[in-house]
């Protein structure tokens, strides 16, 4: 996709208290900032170790003003959790690009039969023509060492379509990582740099 | 320049920091939290967790008065508490600065109530100031400790949620800003410090004094800030607001004001005189708007933006020019309803046990705030009130005071963590007028609604090291509380009879129920000794699913069907061990 000079981009990132997503929105915002852009993120604290939703915006460009994505403009929607991701797609502008992971967690009355889950959210995504990119962040994850790292593999999958470099990433991950931890990130980011075709 | 990362809760250490304060102090409370977390983790011996707001700005408040600079942070609602020793602070004014903290939560992501703590700055005489990103935090927080000082007053940071948990790009640069500071040492003024009568209505005036001089200051001070541009559209707005004006209304002038109390009349009066149309675009509560319709100025603001909640570009967007939303295309039509995802207690959670004791025996629960909190939800449905830190306490004994006939069938909860901030004068008010409510501790060792935060009760200061813990039996035996029985909240049984007992007796009593919040005891959570469901005996009662533990669910998700236990999620807790009356439930070999 285009973007206008001047104008912000817009990446809403979406899961469930655990899966990492304030971590990866993290690394994503220090990658920005260290590749020259003004960027900002927000998200709420306090209820996402409690199994609750986790939204975090982050926007980048030459200037930023707001914290916060405007209903219907954002660009990228990284989903770690699928009814998260479907949950959603009233965010998304017309030309939004949909990273999504496979993972499904259910709430408590999905699991005991009294909500139905949307087991169904990647076709239903497809189907409304939005460009959706799967990837299987746990699976690649238990590939690079650390089930943990579906969050990192995300953003390798990210790190493809976004203007850029990799190695900015990689940096990234040596400067924000505690240094046992960072080779296993480092192969996770590329797992999910791999998983992503651009046509 | 290097350039960091922050939000602003750690622009608000790193400027109190580099103005050199001696003492920070706070209670924990979204969305501050972080604030003296940051200041413990950068300079440990600065930073001390205070029961409550109220002992936090008293302290603050010694330390200014011994020539030291400090703060205190809070949330919105923690001002409420240190009310009474603020309203009198501007007063007696300052030695060393002294800066409090106040982080709103307008859209109450995590609070009780939205709100708009600008309020409290005219209400108490005590400017304030508001900054609208990080780097606007840290430099009006390094700016905030002269200001007070200079002008005799504490001084307000105020922040939004937005603002304390946003990050954006800082550069820190040196803060080398030379200038007089207080000598540090005992000043015995008592016409300044000592607010008898006499001295207090002389402090009154004199406070007037400072604030008018604060006032002129306001009129020139580089907090606040005009960007005229096209003259059709005037916005006045402050804080987080700005962004959203600069975004959605690129063209029109603007006066940003940065320090929100005392206003800038003369700057007002001139902005307004220079722009055709005048708009106000503020959260919450019409704070800037009334200060202008005060001036005589026709400004509009909240007949076109809301009074609920955050805004965002996009209310600002559709408030002043009219634009609406975006229509529904065939990318956008309505889905099926998604299933809601509300906090939960975590698996293994102390508090669930208790609170499907008091489910299932139907009683009135009055609440209090923190995690158990979440048990208002079902399928425990057990929380009947929640108003405010300490309430549960007095609720409970109030009702036991005029529903005799009801004795028995109501209790209070209250952390451990809530129980030392504000429960106290309750036990003490129960004892003394021997009001036969039952009150239940729910000691978990932890502030854990906020993350984790230690307190007098946990045995543990704020970089980790030991403490003088509380004697909890002592305390509640001092308070005149004859009955105090402690439990553990993993033993269902003795928590059932003791809890009968209780409820029943005809004097006041308390219930400490005892077991370490599941995030405390194991990081990250472990699997100790998960259970299972024999599915043959199980007849399918559905007691075990009343936990509402995420590690139970129902077979094939199937209402119908039998439920299932998650092995690689259950933490063994053995509550639905202990709760199946068919003993079908046991430990996985």
């Amino acid at each position: 996709m285009t973007t206008v000079p001047g104008t912000p981009t817009n990446i809403l990132m979406v899961g469930v208290g655990g899966q990492g997503t304030i971590l990866a929105s993290e690394l994503l915002a220090h990658v920005l900032m260290e590749s020259g852009y003004d960027v900002k993120k927000s998200e709420v604290h306090g209820m996402s170790q409690r199994g609750g939703r986790v939204v975090s915006h982050v926007r980048f460009g030459e200037k930023v003003y707001s914290p916060l994505i405007v209903k219907r403009e954002v660009d990228y929607l990284v989903g770690f959790e699928l009814a998260e991701t479907l949950r959603s797609l009233e965010w998304l502008g017309p030309e939004a690009r949909v990273l999504a992971d496979r993972k499904a967690i259910l709430p408590f009355t999905s699991l005991v039969g009294e909500a139905r889950y949307p087991f169904d959210a990647l076709e239903l995504i497809r189907k409304r023509g939005f460009d959706l990119t799967v990837v299987d962040g746990e699976g690649l994850a238990v590939e690079a060492g650390e089930p943990k790292t579906a969050n990192i593999v995300l953003m390798g999958a990210l790190a493809k379509l976004l203007p850029i470099d990799k190695k900015g990433w990689e940096e990234a991950i040596k400067r924000n990582m505690p240094g046992k931890f960072v080779s296993v990130n480092l192969r996770a980011l590329d797992l999910g740099y791999s998983a992503v075709e651009i046509a | 320049m290097k350039k960091l990362l922050l939000s602003g809760n750690e622009a608000i250490a790193r400027g109190a920091l580099d103005a050199g304060i001696s003492l920070a102090t706070a209670y924990p409370g979204t969305p501050s939290t972080e604030i003296l977390e940051n200041i413990a983790r950068m300079d440990a011996g600065k930073a001390m967790w205070a029961p409550n707001e109220k002992i936090a700005v008293e302290l603050a408040s010694g330390v200014s008065f011994a020539g030291h600079r400090t703060i205190a942070a809070m949330k919105h609602v923690g001002v409420n508490v240190a009310a009474d020793p603020l309203f009198t602070l501007a007063y007696t004014g300052v030695r060393g600065g002294l800066v409090i903290v106040t982080a709103d939560d307008p859209e109450l992501h995590s609070s009780q109530n939205e709100q708009d703590n600008r309020r409290y700055a005219s209400f108490a005489r005590i400017p304030m100031l508001e900054p609208s990103d990080s780097q606007e935090v840290l430099e009006f927080t390094r700016e905030a400790f002269p200001l007070s000082e200079r002008f005799d007053l504490p001084v307000f940071l105020r922040t939004t949620t937005r603002i304390s948990h946003g990050k954006s790009v800082v550069i820190a640069g040196e803060w080398d800003k030379e200038e007089k500071r207080p000598d540090p040492g005992l000043v015995k003024d008592p016409a300044k410090f000592v607010m008898v009568p006499a001295n207090a209505r002389i402090r009154h005036l004199d406070l007037e004094e400072r604030i008018s001089s604060l006032k002129d200051f306001a009129e020139s001070c580089s907090f606040n800030r005009v960007e005229m541009a096209d003259t059709e559209l005037g916005v006045v707005t402050s804080g987080i607001s700005y962004n959203y004006v600069k975004e959605a209304l690129p063209d029109a002038s603007v006066l940003k004001l940065g320090l929100v109390f005392p206003l800038p009349d003369k700057l007002i009066r001139d902005f307004a005189s220079r722009c055709r149309r005048i708009i106000v675009v503020e959260e919450l509560e019409p704070y800037l708007e009334e200060g202008l319709r005060y001036l005589g100025i026709e400004a509009e603001g909240k007949s076109l933006i809301s009074r609920f909640g955050e805004i965002n570009t996009g209310t600002v967007r559709r408030a002043v020019t009219g634009v609406r939303e975006p229509a529904e295309d065939n990318k956008h039509e309505p889905l099926d309803p998604i299933p809601v995802r509300p906090p939960v207690m975590c698996i293994g959670c102390p508090h669930r046990g208790i609170f499907h004791l008091l489910s299932r025996k139907g009683i009135f629960v009055a609440g209090d705030i923190g995690c158990y909190t979440l048990a208002v939800s079902p399928p425990l449905s057990a929380i009947h009130t929640t108003v405010c830190m300490g309430a549960g306490v007095n609720q409970a004994a109030g009702i036991e005071a005029v529903l005799q006939e009801e004795h028995g069938k109501v209790v209070a909860v209250i952390g451990d963590s809530t129980f030392l901030h504000s429960g106290l004068g309750g036990i003490l008010n129960m004892a003394y007028n021997g009001i036969p409510a039952t009150i239940l501790i729910l000691d978990n060792f932890t502030t854990a609604m906020t993350g984790r935060q230690n307190h007098p009760g946990s045995g543990f200061d704020i970089t980790g090291n030991r403490t003088r813990q509380v004697d909890w039996e002592t305390l509640l035996r001092g308070l005149g509380m004859e009955h105090v029985r402690i439990v553990d909240a993993y033993d269902l049984e003795e928590m059932d009879s003791t809890l009968t007992e209780e409820i029943k007796r005809d004097a006041p009593s308390v219930i400490v129920v005892r077991g370490a919040c599941m995030l405390l005891r194991n990081q990250p959570v472990k699997q100790e000794n998960p259970y299972e469901i024999d599915e043959e005996i199980c007849t399918n009662c559905g007691n075990c699913l009343k936990l509402g533990c995420l590690a139970i669910s129902r077979r094939n998700l199937s209402i119908d069907e039998k439920p299932v236990i998650d092995t690689q999620k259950c933490t063994g807790c053995t509550l639905c061990f202990q709760g199946c009356l068919f003993g079908a439930i046991e430990a996985l070999e």
